[in-house]
């Protein structure tokens, strides 16, 4: 089951670049929340504060307070802890190019030395299954490389890849910007699906895409969030000036 | 509406065109070419003189005719296991640190440095570290001081290509792999190595071949040894020795044999390559990159 998020006075930097400044909300469980906003404002880095991926740049900084379910993930518990319990999926389809399509699910469960093979099996079907690529895979499961597939089912790969251990939440920064029409529908199926069983937030450029999938939608620009607010409500009767001016496309 | 091109800049084009791939079809003739001659000329030079005596038999006596270069073959493969056991793990260690774990540090720019720079030091001095640092506290020439002399020879060659081929993994896969809740480690040794693994290989062939051939370290450490032996703790003999020691003599014999030791060195190498590449290459899924 999905937790919630609560995040409280949230600052992050690069360097001397404050890309993050005060950021507060309440992400609720089994939603899908969507993060919009233009390039560079902030979004990536926001969810990548979530699963503690930002702090892997020796640069990189970050304060202010983190709570997923019950656990303040910046104080009570380790990064690598964290990252198992917040799955991520990256923008680019990332597999393991040396790794078989089983091997690729496996690898988080595997390579933290879970041995049981017999339920290795069924999970590796299982979350095939959830991310909708099983039916296209089942047959080469060992035989062919995760980087062997296309662009779109890469990406389903690796969401099947995050969910196989089992995370609460799932992060998902611009998933299907690299893909076509065709993969992109599937990917937001999918996240219609998901939501029943995790906490997704999804960072998009794409706003229909946001209306689509998301209950709950927060507008950032400037490092800053400017508006969070239900889906129908920012797209239909923002509060903020900057909201509207973003959603009707008079800049970014 | 299309695009009038006049015939003139047309013609210019594929003449262009035409040059450019003539260097480099000459260019790539001028590499194969000696490396054919040379194979062609030991051939034609040593394959009469190679028997079942010359893989089997130690070498006899100034003079006589017969022998053969068994104890020398043995020998070399000898000093070649021990310099890979000592170069590839320090070697592929030093170039994870470089690229993973040390980064931009001041340690890791300074292990790069010495690493060029022992690259750099020709192969007598070598030897000659090795005589200074084992030969004499042992007070005895000894295999085991040409197989570190060899194996220091492998690090620089083995840490840099290991560093850069671990570079050229993308960085969305280290992330993909910390993503999964892997700690730093277990990422770099299951995901990063294993991606980069293929060149990581390539380098330890490459630093493998260039020692497999290398007389002066062995002259005063290994020395040579007449007859059979594998003991590490004593002088041991080498093909690249013996041919030296061969090829120098007086003999007409000699000459042949070295001719043959020559042929031997290079098929002996190619082999183990060509072994090495085929053990690790099973496995490799369809589509793998």
């Amino acid at each position: 089951m999905g937790v919630g998020i609560e995040v409280t006075n949230l600052n992050a930097w690069y360097g001397s670049n404050h890309t993050l400044q005060d950021i507060n909300l309440k992400i609720p469980a089994n939603h899908a929340t969507a993060l919009i906003g233009p390039s560079g404002c902030g979004k990536s880095t926001f969810v990548r504060c979530l699963n503690r991926m930002h702090e892997t740049n020796p640069i990189a900084r970050v304060t202010g307070t983190v709570r997923i379910g019950d656990m303040d993930i910046y104080n009570d518990a380790q990064p690598v802890e964290i990252r198992r319990r917040v799955g991520m999926v990256f923008q680019r389809p990332n597999p393991f190019p040396t790794m078989s399509i089983y091997d690729n699910v496996a690898s988080g469960l595997k390579l933290n030395g879970y041995k049981n093979k017999r339920s290795l099996d069924e999970i590796v079907e299982r979350s095939l299954k959830n991310s909708a690529l099983w039916d296209e895979v089942k047959d080469d499961l060992r035989s062919k490389s995760g980087a062997s597939l296309s662009g779109g089912q890469q990406q389903r790969l690796c969401i099947a890849r995050a969910l196989a251990v089992d995370p609460e939440v799932l992060l998902m920064d611009e998933p299907a910007s690299a893909l076509d029409p065709v993969s992109t529908s599937k990917i937001e199926d999918l996240i219609f699906q998901l939501k029943s069983q995790y906490t997704i937030v999804i960072v998009t450029h794409n706003m229909q895409q946001a209306a689509r999938v998301a209950e709950e939608t927060g507008f950032f620009l400037n490092g800053r969030m400017v508006e969070f607010a239900s889906t129908h409500k920012i797209f239909t009767n923002p509060s903020d000036k900057r909201t509207e001016d973003y959603i009707t496309g008079r800049f970014g | 509406m299309a695009i009038k091109t006049s015939s003139f800049r047309s013609k210019y084009r594929a003449a262009t065109d035409f040059m450019v791939t003539g260097l480099a079809i000459t260019a790539t003739i001028l590499v194969v070419v000696p490396l054919v001659a040379i194979f062609v000329y030991l051939l034609l030079k040593g394959a009469s003189s190679l028997n079942l005596d010359f893989f089997l038999k130690n070498p006899v006596p100034e003079g006589e005719s017969g022998g053969g270069m068994a104890n020398a073959i043995v020998g070399s493969g000898v000093l070649l296991g021990i310099a890979s056991l000592i170069g590839v793990p320090i070697g592929i260690g030093a170039g994870i640190y470089l690229a993973e774990f040390g980064r931009g540090t001041k340690l890791a720019n300074a292990v790069r440095f010495t690493a060029d720079t022992l690259n750099g030091v020709p192969s007598i001095v070598m030897g000659l570290a090795a005589y200074s640092l084992i030969v004499i506290p042992q007070q005895h020439f000894s295999a085991l001081s040409g197989g570190v002399a060899l194996g220091i020879m492998m690090i620089p060659t083995v840490a840099r290509t290991t560093e850069e081929m671990l570079l050229m993994v993308p960085n969305m896969i280290r992330e993909a792999a910390l993503g999964l809740g892997l700690s730093n480690w277990r990422s770099v040794l299951s995901i990063s190595v294993k991606t980069a693994s293929p060149g990581i290989i390539t380098g330890c062939m490459l630093a493998f071949a260039r020692v497999a051939g290398e007389t002066a370290p062995l002259i005063f450490t290994a020395l040579g040894n007449a007859f059979w032996s594998v003991n590490p703790d004593r002088e041991i003999e080498a093909l690249p020795l013996q041919i030296w020691v061969y090829a120098t003599g007086p003999y007409e014999d000699q000459h042949r044999l070295a001719w043959a030791g020559a042929l031997v060195l290079i098929v002996l190498i190619v082999l183990a390559v060509s072994l090495v590449r085929y053990v690790t290459s099973r496995g490799v899924l369809k589509g793998a990159s």
